[in-house]
């Protein structure tokens, strides 16, 4: 599995997510984004967390017009893989990769903290190291996770199986109260149609150590190296 | 030449920073403040003077970076 993370101006999580997969047996190229290329054999990108251009404009804007998501793009229509993690997926969003929009939190808050999500099916490049409907413990870190889109794309995304993650408590119920952000459905991740691109607000990476308070961010980046290995 | 382009977001999209504004207004006692809605304003010089080539640039950089089109509108003034 050879991924590639790329550095935008305020990406602050590109160091954290390479060590999560090279905990899970991956070979980590870090790409700039006024690169124009990909390296080449690269199976996956990653468009990590952080406060891309300071969040200008809107968040993820300025990075989702980079030069190096016209290879990103490219390379999600050839059906490689892309992760979008927090800013990562505001980036996806922004540049077209996939569908909606992630606004302000409905609270106004930057909420920075512990939150369950519901794993919503495990067969994908993503989450197959996971049950269908496992709820695991991760991060959450941002201030603009409300996830919004036209009624029509939202009935696609349901309609179709595209959403990957949704906010739920420590049993696993869907409810406004175990929803920081206010999204749409409670949805905290989507994918494309495909489902070789996924965007999700939390931190996976963040979970990868039980030194630093829990290892159910691992399955992700296990997933993604065993479907590497068995294709 | 000189323009003004101005993000809006569209109806029904839920504008938390409008209602804390409008909150705000109020409880400095602010009479007759209905609703509140928060936008942007980006005065732009431009470079050409012909005014429909000048619509045609806005139009373009509106769309592909000033406004994101799922939630915002946008209105383009020129010459102002």
């Amino acid at each position: 599995m050879k991924a590639a993370v790329i550095t935008f101006p305020g990406s602050n999580r590109d160091g954290d997510v390479a060590k999560a997969l090279k905990q899970a047996g991956a070979s980590v190229a870090h790409v700039w984004h006024g690169d124009h290329e990909l390296p080449a054999g690269t199976d996956l990108v990653v468009l990590p967390g952080g406060f891309s251009y300071g969040d200008y404009l809107r968040c993820g804007a300025i990075a989702g017009r980079a030069h190096i998501m016209d290879a990103t793009r490219a390379h999600a229509a050839r059906g490689g893989l892309v992760l979008g993690i927090c800013n990562g997926f505001q980036i996806a969003c922004e540049s077209g990769l996939l569908p909606g929009v992630l606004a302000r939190n409905a609270n106004l808050k930057f909420v920075c903290k512990r939150q369950h999500l519901r794993v919503e099916r495990n067969d994908t490049a993503f989450t197959s190291a996971y049950a269908k409907g496992q709820v695991i413990d991760v991060c959450i870190a941002h201030g603009e996770g409300n996830y919004i889109c036209d009624a029509e794309t939202l009935a696609r995304l349901e309609g179709e199986g595209l959403v990957a993650f949704r906010y739920c408590d420590a049993e696993g119920q869907i409810t406004a109260e175990a929803d920081p952000n206010g999204s749409l459905n409670h949805i905290a991740g989507i994918y494309s149609p495909k489902r070789n691109v996924l965007g999700l607000m939390p931190h996976p990476e963040n979970l990868i150590d039980g030194l630093v308070g829990g290892t159910d961010g691992r399955g992700m980046f296990e997933s993604l190296i065993n479907g590497r290995k068995a294709a | 030449m000189k323009a003004r382009v101005t993000v809006t977001l569209k109806t029904g999209v839920l504008d938390p920073q409008g209602k804390a504004i409008e909150g705000a207004l109020k409880s400095l006692g602010i009479a007759g403040v209905g609703s509140v809605r928060q936008g942007k304003v980006f005065d732009i010089e431009l470079a050409d003077t012909d005014k429909a080539v000048a619509e045609e640039t806005l139009k373009a950089a509106c769309e592909k970076l000033l406004a994101n089109t799922v939630i915002e509108n946008y209105r383009v003034e020129i010459g102002v």
